[in-house]
């Protein structure tokens, strides 16, 4: 299965995000992730949907998603040259033995350590999807307490 | 000038041309209904809400106008659901007024609150909730806007009691509608037209199968036009009926899983398929891997969406039917007979006629009754259906001269449809007779509207099939589990007669076959009051040919002897 990444331009109005995911849910669309935010414009705000489908599903997800009044533009991005991020909080075990190793890690990654507990250090990343993947990889020997990964944004590069 | 909400909303309605409200008032509709009082609108006081939307669907598909239904909040809006998305799925304008608490109020549980715009989301094409008095004009503009362009559908207006109450100052600068994210579909891809020509000008067998976007879009002149230019034969869906004049040349009669033998054979032997306004729908299709197997597939459709949602398509062409055939026809080259597939054709008409049996105990064949109704009718009443056996026989032995003069729960397949689409029908055009082809289980669902058609003298005429079964679904019990009637046996039922007569309705019983024309005679003379007859059928009559689920068109049971 691929994973298609769709920027999706809507009306900045109540209940659009329902609209939009009471479509997936009703026509059995995989969600993998969906961010909302607002944009330059206070009218409009943009999601970016990641789901999984063959290039038919992403055909009638584009074309049902346009029917929707509220929504303004589909956008497949994923084959565009992109920009995309996604910031992840990690709560990591960490007890005198390990914090230089862990440090070591951050300084590797280019994360941060946010908050640093008797037991336990929250890091902060941000990056493209694979460096997520491997940042989430590598504390995972440590034990992950708790974890929150923000789903990505994304923007196409150049002037479009 | 000073205005409550309540009388903008009413201002608003009959700019948009609505002549008649179907619906009924409750606590939070109080200011629409106060307004309503000194309203020229007509309101149709039915007797369930239920009613009220499947009469403006009805009213909508009679006419080609945006139909209105009102509720109030809570269970008045939920009992509209069902009306709603019978609407949506066969693409009807449709514009759903209901009442709301008061914005105070909204979120907090409060006495008859319901959450109408959350329980219609996917079956509706757009809801709006109308938060501010200021808004209401705006919003009716776009609702009906939407309801009626581009593919139609039901948009529904919730609307909140203040809302509604609220006095401001209110100025109609008839505002043009501008929706960023909808706009009206306008033309077509000239190099696809060009294409679609080539591809019709070169086939041997090509086949039109024709559907409700023909009827909704007013295309059936053009499709006349082509099928008549390049000698295609056209087939037509359940809802395409009358999409295309069924007694002409050319017509091959309904297809898919009741359809006849010969446009079956025809989908399955073509080498172009020309899908005009239909979607593809799996009653039609049948098994997807050999539907159409040796055909080259060309579909215009309005909706971007349906291209290619179930089948492959060759030449998609998005844009309006009427548009397209229009573009269309003048780069068709006039043909005469193709001789070969014609003569295929005719032998398949001669050989495998829809037909059907004699009654074993001389009870009155249901198909009977609705041949009958076209005879003394000749194509120019308005037939509606209920959803079962009888609605199927409707389809197949009934001939459909124009566009709108059979209206049928075909995607949702409501029972209860039939009667109030009916009064809908014959408030949308008295000139014309309306028969609602019914059938004795389908008639229970909403026949306290005979309260309706009483009051307001809508003379419209219910057949009912009297087979005393769940018919349809008794058909596949007996076909395919082993003839266990689980629950379909509807023998308890009141006598009909003496049920039309207690709401001041013409009751008629009709138990022998010499007598079904003179009683139809008889009930279509009557104008000022419905008519409801209870023919008392064969009872195990099925419907045929049949597809069975799963198999392909050509696996047809039934229809090659009379059995
Ligand atoms: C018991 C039962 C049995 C049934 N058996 C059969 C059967 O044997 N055969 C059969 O055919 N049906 C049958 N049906 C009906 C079936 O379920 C579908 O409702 C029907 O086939 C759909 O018809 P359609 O394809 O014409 O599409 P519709 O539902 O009428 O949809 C209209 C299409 O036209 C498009 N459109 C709308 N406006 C325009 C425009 N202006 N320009 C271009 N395109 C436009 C829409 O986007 C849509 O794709 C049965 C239903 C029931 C309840
Ligand atoms: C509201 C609703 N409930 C259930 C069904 C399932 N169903 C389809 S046909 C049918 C039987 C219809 O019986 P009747 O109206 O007597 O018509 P007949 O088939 O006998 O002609 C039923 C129960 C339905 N289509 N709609």
């Amino acid at each position: 299965m691929n994973k298609h990444t769709l920027a999706v331009t809507v009306e900045n109005k109540p209940g659009v995000l329902t609209r939009v995911t009471t479509l997936f849910r009703r026509r059995g669309y995989n969600i993998d992730s969906l961010t909302v935010g607002t944009t330059e414009n206070p009218g409009i705000s943009r999601m970016t949907i990641v789901v999984e489908g063959d290039d038919k599903v992403i055909e009638q997800v584009t074309k049902q998603l346009y029917k929707l009044v509220d929504v303004c533009k589909v956008i497949d991005i994923t084959s565009e040259r992109a920009v995309d991020r996604e910031l992840v909080l990690i709560k990591v075990k960490a007890d005198n033995n390990v914090r230089a190793e862990i440090v070591q890690i951050v300084d590797i990654f280019r994360a941060r350590i946010v908050d640093i507990g008797r037991n336990s250090l929250i890091i902060e990343a941000t990056g493209d999807r694979g460096k997520i993947d491997a940042i989430e990889d590598s504390f995972r020997p440590f034990g992950i307490i708790e974890l929150v990964r923000t789903g990505k944004v994304a923007m196409v590069r150049g002037s479009k | 000038m000073k205005m409550k909400g309540a009388e903008i909303l009413l201002h608003c309605l009959q700019k948009e041309g609505v002549d008649v409200i179907f619906g009924y008032p409750g606590g939070q509709a109080l200011p629409i209904y106060d307004a309503l009082y000194d309203s020229p609108i007509q309101h149709i006081l039915v007797r369930h809400e239920q009613g009220a939307a499947h009469a403006a669907d009805g009213y909508a598909r009679a006419s080609g106008k945006t139909g209105v239904c009102l509720a109030t909040s809570g269970p008045g809006a939920t009992n509209l659901v069902t009306g709603i998305a019978t609407a949506y799925m066969d693409s009807v304008p449709m514009v759903v007024l209901t009442g709301q608490v008061g914005s105070s109020f909204i979120g907090t549980d409060a006495f008859q609150e319901a959450d109408i715009i959350g329980i219609t989301l996917p079956i509706t094409k757009h809801s709006y909730m109308v938060e501010r008095t200021e808004d209401v004009a705006r919003l009716v503009k776009e609702a009906f806007h939407i309801a009626g362009t581009n593919r139609p559908g039901p948009v529904v207006l919730d609307l909140p009691r203040d809302v509604m109450d609220r006095v401001i100052d209110f100025e109609d600068n008839n505002e043009e509608v501008n929706i960023r994210g909808y706009r009206v579909m306008k033309g077509v891809n000239n190099g696809q037209i060009i294409a679609a020509a080539e591809m019709i000008n070169r086939a041997e067998r090509p086949v039109i199968y024709a559907g409700g976007g023909i009827i909704i879009s007013g295309a059936a002149v053009e499709l006349k036009e082509m099928a008549e230019k390049a000698k295609i034969p056209v087939t037509t869906t359940l809802m395409g009926m009358g999409a295309f004049p069924g007694m002409n040349y050319l017509a091959l009669g309904m297809l898919g899983m009741h359809g006849t033998r010969y446009a079956n054979y025809a989908i399955s032997e073509c080498d172009v398929l020309i899908a005009v306004g239909v979607r593809f729908d799996d009653r039609v299709t049948a098994k997807l891997e050999h539907f159409a197997p040796n055909a080259s597939i060309i579909h215009i459709d309005i909706d971007a969406a349906e291209i290619g949602k179930n089948v492959d398509i060759d030449v998609p062409i998005v844009g309006d039917v009427k548009e397209a055939l229009q573009a269309l026809i003048p780069r068709l080259q006039s043909r005469e007979e193709l001789s070969e597939w014609h003569q295929t054709i005719s032998r398949w008409k001669a050989e495998f006629p829809l037909r059907y049996g004699k009654s074993s105990e001389g009870r009155i064949m249901p198909q009977h009754v609705i041949e009958k109704i076209y005879e003394l009718t000749q194509g120019e009443a308005i037939i509606t259906t209920e959803v079962g056996q009888h609605q199927m026989w409707a389809a197949q032995y009934c001939q459909y001269k124009n566009p709108r003069t059979f209206l049928t729960s075909g995607g949702l397949g409501t029972m209860g449809y039939g009667f109030p689409a009916a009064i809908g029908a014959k408030i949308a055009r008295p000139d014309m007779t309306v028969i609602d082809i019914a059938g004795d289980g389908s008639i229970q669902m909403n026949i306290q509207e005979l309260g309706t058609a009483v009051q307001y003298k809508v003379p419209v005429i219910i057949c009912i099939l009297n087979n005393q079964y769940l018919g349809m679904v008794r058909q596949w019990q007996g076909l395919f589990y082993n003839g266990r009637y689980s629950y379909t046996d509807m023998t308890h039922q009141p006598d009909f007669v003496k049920l039309a007569e207690a709401y001041g309705a013409v009751g008629m019983r009709i138990t022998r076959n010499e007598d079904v024309e003179s009683a139809l005679q008889e009930a279509l003379q009557i104008k000022d009051r419905p008519v409801l007859m209870d023919f008392w059928v064969e009872r195990e009559a099925n419907v045929y040919p049949m597809v069975p689920p799963g198999q392909s068109l050509l696996n047809m049971l039934g229809g090659e002897d009379n059995e």
